[in-house]
């Protein structure tokens, strides 16, 4: 429905479900302190296996199966993570780590990796996992007449081959540093060459036993999970519970165990009920503002910034997130990030710098920004909040109203002005490559800068974390002071758990997607 | 031909003619659907020549009446179609989801049926009383409230704060029929409370119209009780009207169950409209669409036969 095209899978869509994400509170280490009986106990206790976990996510469809390529919201997704692995996982500080493959090497000049992979680890058939079944599954999502959502990404890789039995080489059309992150992606899960991706083959710590699109799906443990301290309990049972009171209810009478997508709006009434936990993770997903760079007035950088100036972002972080997010300053990489720019001046509420570059540009009258709720949660809220803190610089906003359905179609990338949110990428040059080089598929902003366009394509090569860094402060500079996004606020992740599961890893990235092997009763 | 085999031909017929008009208008109806199926399919990957391929793969490139006929035949034909999101044969989907969507009716109107009618008698029989009142008031607040807001009040206190059944109507295949009874306990409780006050308001006025005739008031003077009048003198004689009003209920606790689906989450045909509306999978919702009408069709012609049936008067109309 009101869904935006390339948020989720696709093009480097490592990760975020396309729907827009309810956020919450704050940096790493305060959502760690919100959840301490979670995560504390993770620490404090051995785990046991055993108990029926049952999880209750929204993104679930009757259209839903069970081949990775087709995977684009949370609920098939996390059932994906159940039966299969990637070659690469990404820990709490977003870093690959490894999964089925033991140890990766790039050659200097980052095109040609060389992947070594797990030995001794079985398919859910008894077959032993080697290099021609890692090249059957990647070469799935690639090709001509691959439909996977992963596509675009893999469009980087040359080659791939097995060059020995527990080996796999990646050749690239243009080098990249990030091609383990790459293979992190839920798409490409691992499956013996030459089985159906329908029949969920995979390395996972659960067998699917019955999938029912957009109901239910039952796994039980697989006696031979590889993985040291994953996957616990006996079964898990997955039910597609989109509707948000749904979800809710069936945490608070404990139906089920977990539950993703809270409602910022509702958490702290939620918090109070007994037996309940609520988990928040910063995440790197924002809500922006976007405008035309190749239409004016908005091809003016006066004009630009005086936009920029004239957001009470702690305000929309208090109002719109109710507390539940970061302010964000108009470049799209998180807090967290390791080549987050930190020493880039936050930008403040400035109602006399707003109202000096409005007279700069030389533009009067008013400006229409086109929203729906489709753009983001309280899109049109936000929106009437703006009008108010632009009015204090004498510049007058217009909020037209549009339909949420087609939203995505025909207002957004159409209109000069808009509401947008981005679900966020695990690393810069992801996010940069989708939607701010000069010819990204959605590049929102139309913001064309070939200079930056270079220094990503540097920096994608450079393998030097300093080296690489630098770049990247340069190119967040770049979006910062000219730039078509207004960032006003990142969101967070809100799931909610019963008081007896524990071993949630909260990964800012990945939707808790990995949830199904983490998991253990506290109550066995 | 015996007349009321021509009478039901006749309204056959007509249901068929019905039918036809209303397929024609969920066709059109899903054709000015904003959003692009083509687009809705392809996502992220939706370069405008991929669009085109899938457009003319499906053959929307074709103009809408040829598609609506093309659609038509396969329908008469029993073929469904094919879903655009996923390319399963429509009719696999649904005949599950179905199954679980009149198994829910079945069970709400198993319960709100007789409920229904039994209240409606004592009402009648102790008219004007503070038990009519007391009924009348009970169900006409239900029937005045949205379901959607039952639901979550029943959710509230029976499943949230009582724990005594779940808030969500999860059955799956492989269930037993008393699991499965007790996991619709909200969502049938919810549409009874729905439909029972329509019923029980058309037999408590059917009853009591029959109630004021003469042979009435003479069966009082040959000295019949009062339990025996209403029973076995005036509820046959109002049985037309009341007959009506339980089949059109039971035609809406089958096409009226969408909210209380989504509610529950119970895996029935509201909820894989709702799902199909969300992912534009036209055919899927145009299937879907049909079944709901022809459902409402038949049960009203059903409730017509019936109520001819019960009537002598209609039964030999001049």
């Amino acid at each position: 429905m009101a869904e935006k095209p390339g948020t989720g899978s696709g093009h480097g869509g490592l990760l975020l479900p396309r729907r827009r994400f309810l956020g919450s509170t704050a940096l790493l280490g305060a959502s760690a302190a919100l959840a301490p009986g979670l995560l504390g106990r993770a620490w404090a206790e051995t785990p046991k296996r055993g108990g029926h976990l049952k999880l209750g996510l929204d993104g679930a469809a009757a259209t839903d199966s069970l081949d990775p390529a087709t995977y684009t919201a949370t609920y098939a997704q996390t059932v994906g993570y159940q039966w299969g692995n990637c070659l690469v996982e990404l820990d709490e500080k977003v870093q690959p780590i490894p999964e089925l493959a033991e140890s990766w090497e790039a050659s200097a000049d980052a095109s040609v990796w060389v992947f070594k992979l797990r030995k001794g680890v079985t398919f859910h058939n008894g077959k032993e996992m080697t290099a021609p079944d890692v090249v059957y599954s990647v070469n799935h999502h690639r090709g001509p007449d691959s439909k996977s959502g992963a596509k675009g990404y893999l469009e980087v890789i040359k080659e791939v081959k097995a060059t020995g039995k527990y080996e796999v080489t990646f050749e690239l059309e243009t080098p990249s540093a990030d091609l383990p992150y790459v293979l992190s992606d839920y798409h490409v899960l691992i499956v013996p060459e030459g089985s159906d991706f329908t029949e969920a083959i995979g390395t996972g710590p659960y067998v699917i036993e019955s999938f029912e699109p957009g109901v239910r799906t039952l796994a039980k443990r697989n006696p031979d999970y590889w993985k040291e301290g994953r996957g616990w309990a006996d079964s898990v049972e997955t039910l597609a519970l989109n509707d948000l009171t749904a979800r809710t209810s069936a945490l608070q009478t404990g139906a089920v165990h977990f539950i993703n997508r809270l409602d910022p709006k509702t958490v702290n009434l939620l918090e109070r009920a007994p037996g309940v936990l609520v988990i928040d993770v910063p995440s790197a997903g924002h809500y922006t503002f976007v405008m035309r760079c190749d239409t004016p007035p908005f091809d003016n950088n006066h004009l630009r910034l005086a936009l920029k100036w004239g957001i009470d972002r702690e305000e929309l972080v208090d109002k719109i997130l109710r507390g539940y997010g970061r302010i964000g300053n108009d470049h799209p990489i998180p807090d967290f990030d390791p080549f987050f720019n930190s020493e880039l001046p936050q930008r403040t509420y400035d109602p006399d710098k707003a109202k000096f570059h409005m007279e700069k540009s030389g533009y009067e009258g008013p400006i229409q920004l086109h929203i729906a709720d489709a753009a983001f949660t309280g899109a049109v809220d936000a929106a009437q909040l703006y009008a108010q803190h632009l009015a204090k610089a004498g510049i007058k906003l217009e909020v037209v109203r549009e339909p949420n359905d087609g939203y995505w179609s025909n207002v957004w990338m159409k209109k000069p002005f808009v509401g947008s949110y981005w679900g966020g990428r695990p690393t810069a040059d992801l996010m940069f490559s989708v939607a701010y080089k000069s010819d990204a598929p959605w590049n929102e902003s139309f913001w064309k800068r070939p200079e930056f366009d270079k220094l990503l394509i540097e920096a994608r090569a450079e393998l030097d974390f300093e080296k690489r860094k630098q770049l990247y402060w340069e190119m967040q500079k770049m979006v910062w002071e000219d730039g078509g996004e207004i960032i006003p606020m990142f969101n967070n992740y809100l799931f909610g758990s019963r008081d007896n599961v524990a071993g949630f890893v909260p990964v800012p990235v990945l939707t808790g997607l990995r949830v199904s092997e983490q998991l253990y009763f506290t109550d066995l | 031909m015996h007349p009321l085999v021509k009478l039901v031909a006749q309204r056959l017929a007509l249901g068929a003619g019905t039918l036809l008009v209303v397929s024609a208008l969920i066709f059109a109806g899903t054709e000015i659907l904003p959003g692009d199926v083509a687009q809705a399919i392809l996502g992220q990957s939706a370069t405008p020549e991929a669009v085109a391929a899938i457009r003319e793969d499906l053959g929307l490139d074709r103009p809408a009446w040829i598609r609506y006929l093309d659609w038509l035949s396969g329908f008469l034909r029993g073929d469904l179609g094919t879903s655009l999101a996923n390319r399963v044969p429509i009719g696999e989907m649904i005949a599950g989801r179905l199954e679980n969507t009149l198994f829910l009716a079945g069970v709400a109107a198993a319960f709100a049926v007789p409920v229904a009618i039994t209240l409606g008698i004592v009402a009648a029989r102790y008219r004007e009383t503070w038990l009519d009142k007391a009924i009348s008031i009970v169900t006409l607040s239900a029937i005045s409230m949205p379901e959607f807001f039952i639901g979550y009040i029943l959710i509230f206190v029976f499943a949230v704060k009582l724990f005594w059944v779940p808030s969500i109507a999860s059955v799956f295949p492989g269930m037993s029929f008393a699991d499965r009874l007790y996991a619709v306990t909200l969502p049938v409780a919810t549409l009874s409370l729905v439909v029972i006050a329509h019923m029980m308001r058309m037999t408590r006025a059917a009853i009591v119209n029959v109630m004021a005739s003469p042979y009435i008031e003479t069966a009082e003077l040959k000295g019949l009780t009062r339990a025996r009048i209403t029973l076995r003198h005036a509820l046959p004689n109002a049985l037309s009207p009341i007959i009506n009003v339980v089949v059109i209920n039971l035609a809406y606790l089958v096409v009226g169950v969408v909210v209380v689906e989504v509610v529950f989450v119970y895996p029935g045909m509201g909820q894989l409209m709702v799902d199909a509306v969300a992912k534009r999978d036209v055919p899927v919702v145009q299937a879907t669409g049909i079944i709901f009408a022809a459902t409402y069709v038949l049960l009203n012609l059903t409730a017509d036969v019936l109520a001819i049936l019960a009537n002598p008067r209609i039964r030999h109309a001049r």
